[in-house]
C-alpha cells in the first residue's frame, strides 16, 4: 500500500520547491506516494481564528476522502496542514456526535481516520542505515535546524519528538554530512500567518532568528515547513529592514539539503526558486549552486 | 461595578461560556506569568495572556469587554509556546481562538486589528469557493479590503519568475461539499456567544 500524500495549498502555489524536492528525494529512495484525491485546504490559522468547527470541518473533509480511497496513513508535509489534521482527527475521535455530523455532510464513513505524518517522521523511517554510502556530495556545512512551531507543539496533537528541544532533524542533518549546531532559535516562531497582514512582526521575529543562526556559524538554516520558508526567504527584506543588517544566509527544506547530498540536479529540487540565492561556499564537497532566475 | 453583574441573559460570565464551549478552564490560572514570558508577542500586546487570564477570572463586564476590545486577541499567532509551557496546562491559543469569535461577533475588533481580520476573511473566502487557496486571488481580495495597494507590489514580479505564482485557481471538483461545510460551520455556537 502506498502512503497517501497530502500536499497542501503551498506546496501546489508559492512553496512548490517544498514538494518538487520531497518527490525528488522520495523517488530516489523508491517511496510511493499517492495524492489524496479532491483534497482541500485545511483552513490554515484562518480557520479556527475565526471559526471553530470550521476549524475541523475543513481538514475533516480530506481526511474522509484518504479514508474513503484507502490510505491509513498520510503524509503531510507542511507542519500547518500536519497541526491541522493531527488535531482534527483527535477532535473528532473524542467527540463521537460531531464526527458523526460532519461524515453525514460530506457524505463519507469516517470510521477510521488515517493518521498523519510529517515530513520528519517519514524519512526517520526510510532513510536507510547505509546512506552515507550512497551520498554522492555529503553536505558538509554546519546547519541551523528551524523546527518552528507546529511540528513540535503541543505534543498531545503531534505526537512527534521534544517539545522545547527537539532533535530528529539535527539527525536527519548528521546523516547526510552535516554539522548541525547547537542554537537558541529552533523552536521560536517566525511570525507564521501574519507574512501578509503584518509584515512587520514576521521581519521582527525572522530577523532574531537569522541574527542567532548565523552568530553561530550556520551556513544554512534547514526547515520542514513552507511557511517558516516563505517568512524566513521571501520576506528576507523584512528582516532586514529591521535589524538594519544583511542576510546572505540560504534557507533550504530539509529535503532540498537531502537532495544535494544524494546528487540530485539543483534544478530538480528547486532551488532556483528561492529568493535569497542558495550560494554554498565551495571547498568541503565543492558545490557552488548558483540560482538567479533564468 | 457590581461582580454579580454579568453581560448575558443566563447570568454567564464569559470565562463560565468559555468553559461550557471550549472545555478550557481559566480559573486554574495562578498567575505565573510564564505565558507571557515566553510569548513572542507579548511586547506588542496591550494586554499580554497572563493579565486577560485575570481580568476573564474577574467576571467583571467591563473587563470582559476590555478584553475582547484589545488588539492582543488578534495578536496571537497560535505559536502554541505558551500552552506547552503553562503549568496548569491552560490552552491559551484556543482561549484566544474563543475570544477572537466573540470579539467579532460583538463588532469589537480593535481598529489596528482590522486587517488582521480582513486577512483572514479573504483566505476564508478564497476556499469558500474553491476548496483550495488561491494565494494571487486571496491577496488581490485583502488588498481590496485593507487598501494596502502598494505593499508587495515589489515581491510580485519576483515570484511570478520564479514560478510560484499560480495565475488560476485549483478548484476540487466538488464545490458544493465545500459550501455545505461552510453553511454548517456558520451556525457555530462560539461564533454567536
Ligand atoms: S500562542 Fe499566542 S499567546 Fe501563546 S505564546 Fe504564542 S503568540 Fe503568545
Ligand atoms: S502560564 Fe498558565 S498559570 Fe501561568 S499565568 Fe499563564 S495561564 Fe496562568
Amino acid at each position: 500500500m502506498k502512503m497517501g500524500y497530502y500536499p497542501g495549498c503551498s506546496i501546489s502555489g508559492s512553496s512548490r520547491e517544498y514538494g518538487e524536492s520531497l518527490l525528488a528525494v522520495l523517488r530516489a529512495l523508491d517511496v510511493e506516494l499517492a495524492e489524496v484525491e479532491d483534497w482541500n485546504c485545511c483552513g490554515a490559522s484562518a480557520a479556527h481564528n475565526l471559526n471553530h468547527t470550521l476549524s475541523l470541518a475543513l481538514p475533516a473533509r480530506s481526511l474522509a476522502l484518504a479514508e474513503q480511497q484507502g490510505f491509513q496513513e498520510l503524509l503531510v508535509p507542511c507542519a500547518a496542514c500536519f497541526s491541522r489534521l493531527a488535531a482534527t482527527r483527535k477532535a473528532l475521535m473524542a467527540d463521537d456526535a460531531k464526527r458523526r455530523q460532519i461524515a453525514d455532510l460530506v457524505e463519507l464513513p469516517m470510521k477510521n481516520i488515517p493518521v498523519s505524518i510529517n515530513l520528519l517522521q517519514l524519512l526517520q523511517r526510510v532513510l536507510p542505515e547505509n546512506l552515507k554510502e550512497k551520498l554522492r556530495a555529503p553536505f558538509d556545512y554546519k546547519v541551523a535546524c528551524y523546527y518552528g512551531c507546529l511540528l513540535v507543539r503541543p505534543a498531545e496533537v503531534v505526537e512527534f519528538d521534544r517539545e522545547e528541544d527537539p532533535e530528529e532533524m539535527d539527525r536527519i542533518m548528521e546523516k547526510i554530512g552535516a554539522a548541525p549546531l547547537d542554537w537558541a532559535f529552533k523552536t521560536e516562531c517566525c511570525g507564521a500567518g501574519f507574512s501578509v497582514p503584518r509584515t512587520d512582526v514576521v521581519g521582527r521575529l525572522c530577523a532574531r532568528i537569522l541574527d542567532d543562526a548565523v552568530s553561530r556559524g550556520a551556513e544554512a538554516v534547514i526547515v520542514a515547513c513552507p511557511m517558516c520558508h516563505s517568512n524566513l526567504d521571501m520576506r528576507r527584506q523584512a528582516s532586514e529592514s529591521h535589524s538594519g543588517k544583511k542576510y546572505t544566509i540560504p534557507i533550504l527544506y530539509v529535503t532540498q539539503a537531502i537532495g544535494l547530498a544524494l546528487g540530485l540536479d539543483a534544478k530538480q529540487l528547486g532551488l532556483q526558486r528561492h529568493i535569497v540565492p542558495v550560494r554554498l561556499s565551495a571547498g568541503k564537497s565543492s558545490q557552488i549552486l548558483e540560482n538567479a532566475p533564468a | 461595578m457590581s461582580t454579580a453583574q454579568t453581560h448575558s441573559a443566563q447570568n454567564l460570565t464569559l470565562a463560565d461560556c468559555l468553559l461550557q464551549e471550549t472545555g478550557v478552564d481559566i480559573r486554574r490560572c495562578y498567575q505565573c506569568g510564564k505565558c507571557s514570558a515566553g510569548c513572542p508577542m507579548a511586547a506588542e500586546m496591550d494586554y499580554p495572556s497572563s493579565v486577560w487570564m485575570r481580568m476573564l477570572q474577574t467576571g467583571r463586564p467591563d473587563l470582559e469587554k476590555a478584553v475582547l476590545k484589545s488588539q492582543s486577541i488578534w495578536l496571537c499567532l497560535s505559536c502554541e509556546s505558551c500552552y506547552v509551557r503553562c503549568p496548569m496546562e491552560i490552552d491559551i491559543p484556543r482561549v484566544a481562538d474563543f475570544l477572537r469569535a466573540a470579539s467579532k461577533r460583538r463588532g469589537l475588533v480593535h481598529p489596528r486589528a482590522r486587517n488582521i481580520l480582513r486577512f483572514h476573511t479573504a483566505f476564508l473566502d478564497s476556499i469558500r469557493y474553491t476548496g483550495r487557496l488561491y494565494e494571487m486571488g486571496m491577496v488581490v481580495d485583502y488588498k481590496v479590503r485593507s487598501r494596502k495597494w502598494w505593499q508587495d507590489l515589489l515581491t510580485a514580479p519576483g515570484l511570478f519568475l520564479r514560478g510560484k505564482l499560480n495565475l488560476l485557481p485549483h478548484r476540487v471538483k466538488h464545490p458544493k461539499a465545500m459550501r455545505k461545510l461552510f453553511k454548517w460551520a456558520a451556525e457555530d455556537k462560539e461564533a454567536r456567544i
